[in-house]
């Protein structure tokens, strides 16, 4: 298991279009994702609970991963939180 | 009958109402024998590939006649449809409660609309909409009942609906489709977005609209007031296709000078630019034409946070405005927190006088670890275009110098560790405090711009609480008060060989726009949707013609005799453009 926390950049939040790159992003690793805010916990390949998970700007989340992927999993969604989605 | 509600999409439509209500889904609530789970679990999985295929093709359509955020809507629904967890969570629902698939659909779909709503996010309160659009959809599919829409429609209507889907949104055919009216919803809607995109007028939010208009009956809808009239009589008829016809010419005349520069007739150039909030708002600053940002109130930045945003977090928020501006000059204001502005994550005294207290640059003077780590992101983002920065509520010499020796700092620490900014950065100062404007003389030489706030400026120039009602009719701009502070400060600029600006409401009135450029204003700042109106003004005037407006305003004595004036001086103006 491997994980690493990152705080979120950008002013929208993980919303919308940002949520989907995530989800989308998550989705092309094996291993088991998820995503974690002080209170709530998600699976970070579903659309559904990462936008329940309501992260706002500035929120602190823990990315989490299991799998023969784990590591790159995690870089590479922490990198994405990271460049604030390109935006 | 007027029914008032929001305006969200300019426009006016006179059409018979297609009242569209959707005909309830009859589910059976029988428990089902374990034996049939794979059968139900079987249906289920191909009513979500049903779905996933109509919604693909929607997309196309939608990317072809709406463009790329039309479609993103729809992209958003099918990670929806195909979520796991949505599959996951109906099965389980399936196996425990022996209950059908649609039963279970509803259940899940039930559950999540409930999680959203209850984020304090409006943005993800309307994505229950998408969420309770996908489940209607699946459970449709499920039940194998035709699929719904207004796309079949083939007369000129106006169609009156309790709400409107994402996916009912998008079939609307413009070429039939003249006007929306919905009971629930507001300006960040989908119904909203999608109707400015295709141009439909449409006002939502009406309440009950749906129960008191009939289907069949001519209504008349005006999007840019936000009202819809049932049983008009003939004389309302005519006025509004009159109206209708205005507002046509009027905008195609606005339209086509958007992106034509902000010339007077002599071919002197002022500069129109925009007041933002957040990078969100750029798109509307090009679209609208805007020649730069005159004023970026980052104080949202830190009003949206839990925690004051990091050096970081500002600037990335800074870089992006100063890419998506593409060198075009933009102007951050530091944070002008206090008065009205609180923020929830920092600790503001209770006070008498909020707007006469401790706010804007006095809270940076005196928590100058904030105010340079918002100075160090501002410098940062400055290498990725054109940056300028303002300090607000300055009240004379001693404050602007107090700022400037923190700002000093910030560039030295920022060389010191070899970061880049733009070491020749402007700075200005915005003039909202009658005594500012009186010792502009002072500030000028150790500034090297100026912006009038003009609601701040007429407030404590007349000491008129702008939030009072009861003295409402005492805040006037055009009082000659005000105007002889503008013009000290215009002059003095100018004088000095620097450039005057102005952000508040007053740059954006086109009543003002002749005074404003008679007394030498170099810059005009405000909501981008103004631009193309005061743009329009300012290219059917020469600087002497202005001038003498100018002069001859600045004569009165009264802010009446201005005011009538001035409108006089418009509709002259409008006469003979």
């Amino acid at each position: 298991m491997y994980s690493q926390a990152v705080t979120i950049q950008n002013v929208t939040g993980l919303h919308a279009r940002p949520a989907t790159q995530f989800v989308k992003l998550a989705a092309t690793f094996q291993s088991q994702i998820s995503i974690s805010t002080p209170d709530k916990n998600g699976d970070a390949k579903s659309i559904l609970m990462v936008l329940s998970l309501g992260i706002a700007q500035g929120t602190q989340v823990k990315i989490t991963a299991e799998g023969n992927d784990e590591k790159t999993a995690v870089e590479s969604l922490v990198e994405l939180i990271q460049s604030g989605f390109n935006q | 009958m007027i029914f008032r509600g929001s305006p969200v999409s300019v426009g006016i439509a006179t059409a018979p109402a297609y009242l569209y209500k959707k005909e309830p889904i009859v589910i059976d609530y029988t428990q089902i024998l374990p034996d049939q789970e794979e059968d139900e679990l079987m249906i289920f999985s191909a009513a979500l590939d049903l779905s996933i295929a109509q919604m693909t093709k929607l997309r196309a359509k939608a990317y072809e006649r709406l463009g790329e955020s039309a479609a993103e809507i729809i992209d958003a629904q099918i990670m929806i449809v195909s979520d796991p967890s949505l599959y996951t969570d109906v099965e389980n629902e399936i196996r425990t409660g022996h209950i059908r698939a649609a039963v279970a659909v509803e259940h899940v779909i039930q559950r999540y609309i409930i999680a959203f709503s209850e984020i304090a996010d409006e943005y993800l309160r309307e994505r229950a909409a998408d969420i309770k659009d996908v489940g209607m959809r699946i459970l449709r599919n499920l039940l194998k009942l035709p699929p719904t829409g207004l796309g079949l429609l083939d007369l000129e209507v106006i169609v009156v609906a309790q709400d409107l889907s994402p996916s009912d949104t998008i079939m609307l055919d413009k070429s039939y489709i003249k006007g929306l009216a919905t009971d629930v919803g507001g300006r960040t809607s989908h119904a909203a977005i999608l109707a400015r995109a295709l141009e439909i007028p449409a006002v939502l939010g009406l309440k009950n609209i749906t129960e008191l208009v009939s289907h069949g009956e001519t209504i008349i809808l005006d999007g840019g007031a936000g009202l819809v009239l049932s049983n008009p009589t003939p004389k309302e008829i005519q006025e509004y296709s009159a109206k209708k016809e205005q507002e046509q010419t009027g905008r195609k005349a606005l339209e086509e000078l958007r992106f034509l520069p902000a010339d007077t007739l002599d071919g002197h150039k002022v500069h129109i630019v925009a007041n933002i909030g957040s990078p969100d708002d750029i798109e509307a600053v090009v679209h609208h034409g805007g020649e730069g940002v005159g004023l970026y109130r980052t104080e949202f930045l830190f009003m949206k946070s839990d925690h004051l945003p990091t050096e970081e977090e500002q600037f990335q928020a800074y870089k992006v405005v100063a890419k998506k501006m593409a060198g075009k000059p933009t102007i951050i204001r530091t944070i002008d927190i206090g008065g009205d502005k609180k923020l929830p994550c920092f600790k503001m005294p209770i006070e008498l006088n909020p707007f006469l207290g401790w706010r804007a640059i006095r809270i940076c003077l005196d928590e100058p670890a904030i105010f340079k780590e918002q100075l160090r992101a501002i410098l940062r983002a400055s290498v990725f275009g054109a940056l300028l920065i303002m300090y607000p509520m300055i009240s004379g010499i001693s404050e602007l110098r107090k700022a400037n020796a923190i700002l000093a700092e910030a560039k030295a620490e920022l060389q010191a560790k070899g970061i880049p900014f733009d070491t020749n950065i402007k700075v200005g100062v915005m003039i909202e405090i009658p005594a500012a404007a009186l010792t502009a003389d002072c500030l000028i030489k150790e500034a090297d711009f100026f912006s009038i706030g003009t609601n701040d400026l007429c407030q404590y120039a007349l000491a008129v609480d702008r939030m009072n009602e009861k003295i409402s009719d005492l805040y006037q701009p055009f009082h000659p008060g005000v105007l002889r502070l503008i013009k000290t400060v215009i002059d003095t600029a100018h004088a000095n060989g620097k450039v005057t600006g102005m952000c508040g409401e007053m740059a954006g009135d086109p009543l003002a726009a002749a005074l404003l450029l008679g007394l030498g204003l170099d810059e005009f700042s405000m909501s981008a949707s103004l631009i193309p109106e005061v743009k329009k003004v300012i290219r059917t005037l020469s600087v002497k013609g202005a001038q003498e407006i100018a002069e001859c305003a600045m004569g009165m004595e009264t802010h009446e005799e201005i005011a009538t004036y001035l409108k006089k001086v418009s509709n002259d103006l409008a006469s003979s453009s």
